[in-house]
């Protein structure tokens, strides 16, 4: 019943990965696109403000008799000292001619096109500096002078900036994955919960419930409850055809047995010959057989299928051994057999009333069968510490050597039993509903004649 | 053999290096471990006493103390990479353009982190006195005319009695001295006033002095009445209720230079240098350079005491008057005023 199924792993997790590797890669995206967008933002800030440093020494650029003036004004450093403590550079060239400033500061590869400021980064010296480059072409004597104005700073800041935003960004990434972990947790969690709930309802139910599962189910998972109801109606109607069939299949042998002996025993009233009357009885010595056969065989098929789902109950086990001394009282009667019984009141245990009761039956069956005239069976019914046990012992034939291995097989019966009607499925029922109930079935020869047979559940 | 090798190494470095120097001295100690060499514009009789405290606290630190004028002091750094721990002047843009231009070495401390933002710069440079740039008038010189309270006074009273202070005037000569070019800068960059001033001066014969000890002599001798620009702290060294000197607050502005302090990239052993550096600027070094230098430590609240005084900032806007051409305008219209 509680087979573990191969598992191929487990679905919730592989939706926490993959959601997991989602939110990873987000997180790292979200990383990135923080730090280079607020990179950017950054140095386009920084290079505004050269922009306008380089500017502000183009605005002073003035003429004298001698040629260009340059007179840079104050605000055009301390405006780049007032945002950060970054070192300052500058280089300004009249002409391709450095007229001041750091002469090996680098000028752009191409500076035809710096009427507006443009910006780049170099080294210099011992450090990468941040370069804007501005021309400013002024007539002198009517002759156009073009003055290359550039001013650098170093990346102080603006690397100070850089690991900031990394770390906001770091954090905000990590953050962004923390929650996400959290919400795909939860997510996963609600979208297995559905498939735990159609196993639990299936698990919850009895052994004999075979109703379709009615509650609503996600649509992703319709089409396996509708197989599942499928399979299990296919259940419940194979299920009754077999019962179907064993009530009738019995019904169909016992009565035209009971048909023929009955019209053979009025053929045996009415013989006139020893012979016929031999030949009668033993024609309804063989349908007695038949009709036991089929009934035992039906029992076992019976026994076979049930004990597969047993459906437990608990029973009055005192007044289920009475009930079946009772029902066999007559035949034990026809015997002059008595029957001696030390049955503990007030027994209740848990196990299928109709497979105990067919049990019960066979063992006094079987014990009234092997008994001689005017024997004496005796019957123990008591608790012990596994349960509780039902001992039967007659004063027949006994085992005469055969083992309870080969007298619990199908169809087996003892060597010295062959006059005695029998199908040899008695001892294997009995068994057999043992060992559905987990308990234990036991022959013993006893010390004197007879046998004792004990069934513990 | 070490004194030897000593005498050797001062041989040649006197042979290697061309900047000038003025006054050297070593503060020798019995039992040495390492030499701390300090390169300063301050004269030795300000700095004698701190480094006497200094050797209290480090007493197996030999200390030589050099002092050169701070355009000698920056060529020597900046041209020639004297080898020096400690770098010490009073000249901020030549010590901004030595940060600047990367020929200095990034010092952190515990001290140093605590000093306020405005008197350091990049970690490289610290600042430790703060020395108002001020006006000293002579009681006699004055006469009975009203001590002028800002600028604009100064300008109405030399132009209205011209030939009452004509020869009375003195300055710095700010071609000869880097402090007086800085004032007259920071002076130029503040108001417009200051051009009008130095036509008033230029106009009544002004004299020019080398340094603010003999602008301070010349008005003690009666030779002045008005001694502007002179350097606060040295006016104050001198000055006393007995004197016929005492400065006039000016209550337009009044610039306060900041004195400081860096280790060369050159330096031999930067971490006495830092150490140095620690001592002068905690708090316990605020109150020895007050009472041994008798200089104004930095102090922020002192600062804040009227809306007129203005810390001239460190940073990269000091550059700008030491490029060439622009110093050589300022210095060319400067001489046209004060030249007539």
């Amino acid at each position: 019943m509680n087979n573990a199924v191969p598992s191929s792993g487990s679905l919730g997790r592989r939706l926490l990965i993959q959601l997991l590797i989602v939110a990873a890669i987000l997180s790292a995206l979200l990383y990135l696109a923080v730090r280079a967008v607020a990179n950017q933002a950054a140095v386009a800030s920084h290079d505004n403000i050269l922009g306008a440093s380089a500017a502000a020494i183009a605005e002073q650029l003035g003429t004298d008799n001698d040629g260009i003036v340059i007179d840079i004004p104050y605000s055009a450093f301390s405006m780049l000292g007032a945002i950060s403590e970054d070192r300052v550079f500058y280089r300004i060239d009249i002409d391709n001619e450095t007229a001041t400033g750091y002469e090996d500061l680098p000028a752009p590869a191409d500076s035809t096109n710096t009427s507006k400021p443009i910006f780049y980064a170099t080294q210099f010296r011992d450090t990468t500096v941040r370069v804007a480059a501005q021309t400013r072409v002024i007539p002198v004597n009517n002759k156009p002078v073009s003055v290359l104005i550039l001013v650098a700073q170093t990346r102080r800041a603006q690397d100070t900036i850089s690991a900031k935003v990394a770390n906001t960004a770091a954090a905000l990434g990590i953050g962004f994955f923390l929650i996400a972990g959290a919400m795909s947790w939860f997510a996963t969690r609600s979208t297995v919960k559905p498939l735990y709930a159609v196993a639990n309802a299936i698990g919850r139910r009895g052994a004999h419930d075979l109703r379709p599962l009615q509650s609503p189910v996600p649509s992703e998972l319709s089409p396996l409850v509708k197989s599942l109801n499928d399979f299990i109606a296919r259940l419940r109607s194979s299920l009754n055809r077999t019962e179907t069939f064993m009530a009738e299949a019995a019904h169909h042998v016992r009565t035209p047995l009971a048909t023929v002996r009955t019209q053979a025993e009025i053929a045996l009233r009415q013989a006139e010959t020893d012979a016929s009357r031999k030949t009668l009885r033993t024609v309804i010595r063989a349908v007695d057989e038949s009709s036991r056969s089929a009934s035992q065989l039906l029992d076992h098929a019976m026994i076979s299928y049930r004990s597969d789902q047993l459906s437990t109950e608990e029973i009055d086990y005192t007044a289920l051994v009475y009930e079946v001394i009772r029902a066999l009282s007559a035949t034990a009667e026809l015997k002059d057999l008595a029957v001696l019984s030390d049955i503990e009141p007030g027994v209740s245990i848990n196990g299928d009333r109709v497979l105990i009761e067919i049990a019960l039956h066979n063992l006094l069956d079987n014990a009234i069968k092997y008994s001689p005239f005017d024997g004496t069976i005796s019957i123990e019914m008591k608790r012990d510490e596994q349960g509780c046990l039902f001992k039967i012992s007659d004063q027949g034939r006994g085992l005469d050597g055969n083992e309870q291995s080969a007298l619990v097989q199908r169809f087996q019966r003892g060597e010295n039993a062959k006059d005695v009607v029998g199908s040899g499925l008695g001892l294997t029922m009995v068994e057999a509903i043992a060992k559905a109930h987990k308990g234990t079935f036991v022959l013993q020869q006893n010390t004197g004649p007879g046998t004792c047979a004990t069934f513990s559940l | 053999m070490r004194h030897f090798f000593t005498l050797i190494f001062l041989f040649s470095t006197g042979m290697v290096f061309a900047f000038e120097i003025e006054e050297e001295r070593t503060f020798e100690v019995a039992q040495s471990s390492a030499t701390l060499k300090i390169i300063s514009t301050t004269d030795l009789n300000y700095f004698a006493p701190l480094i006497d405290a200094y050797q209290e606290r480090f007493p197996s630190i030999n200390v030589v103390y050099t002092v050169a004028s701070s355009t000698e002091l920056f060529a020597g750094i900046y041209d020639e990479g004297a080898q020096y721990d400690v770098v010490i002047s009073s000249a901020m843009d030549l010590q901004v353009k030595l940060v600047n231009d990367g020929l200095t070495q990034s010092y952190q401390s515990a001290d140093t982190s605590s000093m306020p933002t405005w008197a350091k710069w990049r970690n490289h440079l610290f600042a430790f006195t703060q020395e108002p740039a001020v006006l000293v008038a002579s009681k006699q010189g004055i006469g009975d005319f009203p001590t002028p309270q800002n600028r604009q006074d100064l300008i109405s009273l030399l132009r209205d009695n011209p030939d009452y202070f004509r020869g009375k005037i003195g300055t710095y000569d700010i071609r000869k001295s880097g402090a007086g070019y800085l004032f007259a800068t920071q002076d130029a960059r503040q108001s417009d006033l200051f051009w009008r001033l130095a036509e008033v001066i230029g106009s009544l014969e002004p004299k020019l002095y080398c340094c603010s000890s003999d602008m301070l002599n010349a008005l003690e001798s009666g030779e002045i009445a008005f001694a502007y620009n002179v350097v606060g702290s040295y006016a104050s060294a001198v000055l006393d209720e007995s004197s016929d000197g005492f400065i006039a607050p000016l209550s337009d502005y009044t610039h306060f230079m900041l004195r400081t302090a860096l280790i060369p990239r050159s330096a031999p052993n930067a971490n006495l240098g830092g150490g140095f550096i620690d001592f002068i600027v905690n708090a316990q070094g605020k109150a020895l350079i007050k009472e041994k230098a008798g200089l104004p430590p930095i102090d922020g609240e002192a600062l804040s005491q009227h809306q007129y005084y203005r810390p001239i900032s460190l940073g990269p806007g000091l550059l700008v008057y030491l490029d060439k051409l622009k110093r050589q305008y300022f210095l060319d219209e400067w001489s046209d005023a004060m030249e007539q």
